[in-house]
């Protein structure tokens, strides 16, 4: 069974009739133009907007977790399965690196120091836990957002961006680790600008363009010079076969 | 700060209460005239006349436990609403509580209301000005981000500072003014337990309102999508963390004036003792919001005799340079 399915889901002007499903094991790249509707389809997929279900099928409608609506979930229960990992993450007080991680263990009402650990081993920055988050470079902050998702063990990951304006270390570290959680029975969503790597560590693709999923599929389907030119409205060029894939503006 | 680096090293929550200890039983020694403590205390426990029992019972112990809960309840509504607001230059005064306890107050005063409640009228009308206020504070931030109450509370505090200038203007007589504003200025002095019957009530119920929103103060730090995301009610607890705080700042203000920057400088002041949570910060600034008004208080009481200094007007006096202190201090770590 599908991790997680969205019928017909619509958010006014944002959200079109968009239908697609996530399996366990899976690592899914929300892509698209900018303004084309990843960042709010994340969102709803993690409970944080509410979005109308489509005009035709008004029972059916909307996002789905393990076959039951997300809206019957409780906040807690969505939470300990749903991780989100917003595009911009920033600490208002100058916490610990391992209070930060802690927060990820919020749904559970625990403090599972094995979880926190284990999170902060697998983004690599167990050796900063006691550093304060405003000592960190960029590239180590994300790491630090990044094992807060993990400690809290979620099934489903939603990360909108998480490589955006990393270097290429780490765009490489956080996609590892991201890959690493859905090769099991995790399952990764994110939304992402870098099509290359997108190819290069995603099993799926949905291109998103004005609200809508313009294409669906896995890279050889969605990743074609002709589906990304009418996306992004300039001609590309696309070398799957190369290792890594090559997708760049022709 | 050689204090903060100092503070850092003692183990915090157990040294912080023992300060708050030895400030109280300061504040009971000292007065007008010399009074053994705990003779004095024991009597009035145990129901027997004298003039120690007296001074200890009806103006030292009153006096002592209301600056501390006055100074507590500051100290946590002003950590609450900093958590809340992800904002460390927030004070209680912000969500308009403050100014519409005090509107609330004077109108007692100068329109004679409630005749029939006697001393608690002004606290009554007090907590109601705070709650009215309040609820138009959160009726025009609407239900969005609580980024938008600051800006409400400031222009609802505003209005309710209209209306109490519009009070003082009209005053029927230069004493009845003289009255409101000495008690504007913020005072523990000429109060008894009946403040305190109505003062603790308060503070139960604001504190156990803001406790119960611990988790969601701890994942404010990461912004209310990452909270919402955890499975918490932003909007909801926001309002409760509000409410709470209103309740605390209302009751302080309607039972001891107006004390200004103790909401503001108790949490700065707890912040390093708590590692920067903001759920943990309740209680250290509850703590060092007491410890500041008693010392406060005691200062009041040494100076010598004469006009009074008023207790708001002195811990304006020390805090606004603490202020100045800390945004001076960020705006170098901006730079």
């Amino acid at each position: 069974m599908a991790l997680i399915e969205t019928r017909n889901l619509t958010l006014k002007n944002r959200l079109d009739s968009v239908s697609f499903t996530a399996e366990p094991g899976e690592m899914l790249a929300v892509i698209g133009p900018n303004g084309a509707g990843k960042s709010s389809l994340l969102q709803c997929l993690a409970g944080l907007l509410h979005a109308e279900s489509g005009r035709h099928l008004p029972q059916e409608g909307g996002v789905f977790l393990n076959g039951t609506p997300l809206r019957a979930f409780k906040p807690t229960d969505r939470a300990r399965q749903i991780g989100f990992l917003p595009q911009f993450c920033d600490s208002a007080w100058t916490l610990a690196v391992e209070e930060i991680v802690a927060l990820g263990r919020l749904p559970w009402h625990d403090r599972d120091e094995a979880a926190i650990r284990q999170a902060m081993r697998e983004t690599g920055i167990e050796g900063m836990a006691q550093k304060n988050i405003n000592q960190l470079s960029g590239g180590e902050q994300a790491r630090v957002w990044l094992a807060r998702v993990l400690a809290g063990a979620p099934c489903l990951i939603l990360a909108d961006e998480p490589v955006a304006s990393l270097d290429l270390y780490y765009q490489a570290r956080i996609m590892d680790v991201l890959r690493q959680h859905a090769s099991g029975e995790g399952c990764v969503i994110l939304a992402i600008h870098d099509l290359a790597l997108a190819a290069r560590y995603c099993d799926r693709f949905c291109l998103l363009k004005q609200g809508r999923v313009h294409a669906f599929g896995p890279s050889e389907t969605v990743l074609t010079e002709a589906a990304l030119s009418d996306a992004f409205g300039v001609p590309i060029h696309v070398d799957l076969n190369h290792s890594p894939p090559i997708i760049l503006p022709a | 700060m050689k204090f903060l680096k100092i503070a850092k090293k003692i183990p915090s929550s157990p040294a912080l209460f023992l300060g708050l200890l030895a400030v109280f039983f300061l504040s009971l020694t000292v007065g007008s005239a010399p009074v053994p403590v705990l003779t004095g205390l024991f009597d009035w426990l145990t129901g027997q006349p004298g003039i120690p029992a007296l001074v200890m019972g009806e103006i030292r112990l009153p006096r002592t436990l209301l600056a501390l809960s006055v100074g507590a309840a500051l100290g946590l509504s002003g950590a609450a609403l900093q958590g809340l607001l992800r904002n460390p230059l927030a004070d209680p005064s912000l969500t308009g509580a403050s100014q519409g306890a005090a509107l609330g107050a004077a109108s007692v005063f100068y329109f004679a209301l409630l005749p029939g409640l006697g001393v608690f009228a002004p606290l009554l009308a007090g907590l109601i000005g705070a709650g009215l206020t309040l609820l138009l504070t959160l009726w025009l931030a609407g239900p969005g981000r609580p980024a938008l109450l600051l800006l409400a509370g400031l222009a609802i505090a505003s209005l309710s500072g209209a209306a109490l200038a519009a009070v003082l203007n009209f005053a029927p007589n230069p004493f009845a003014m003289q009255e409101l504003v000495f008690w504007l200025l913020g005072s523990v002095s000429e109060r008894g337990m009946a403040h305190l019957a109505f003062l603790l009530p308060a503070l139960v119920i604001g504190s156990l309102l803001i406790w119960w929103q611990r988790p969601l103060l701890a994942a404010l730090s990461l912004g209310e999508q990452v909270a919402t995301s955890l499975g918490l009610n932003v909007q909801r607890g926001g309002r409760v963390i509000v409410f709470g705080a209103a309740i605390l700042v209302g009751a302080a203000v309607a039972t001891a004036g107006n004390i200004g920057f103790v909401g503001l400088i108790a949490p700065h002041l707890a912040r390093p003792l708590a590692q920067n949570r903001p759920d943990r910060l309740l209680l250290p600034a509850a703590a060092i919001g007491a410890t500041l008004v008693l010392l406060a208080d005691i200062t009041v009481r040494l100076m010598p005799p004469g006009r009074e200094v008023r207790l708001g007007v002195l811990t304006a006096l020390i805090g606004a340079p603490l202020f100045i202190r800390l945004i001076w201090k960020m705006r170098r770590e901006w730079l």
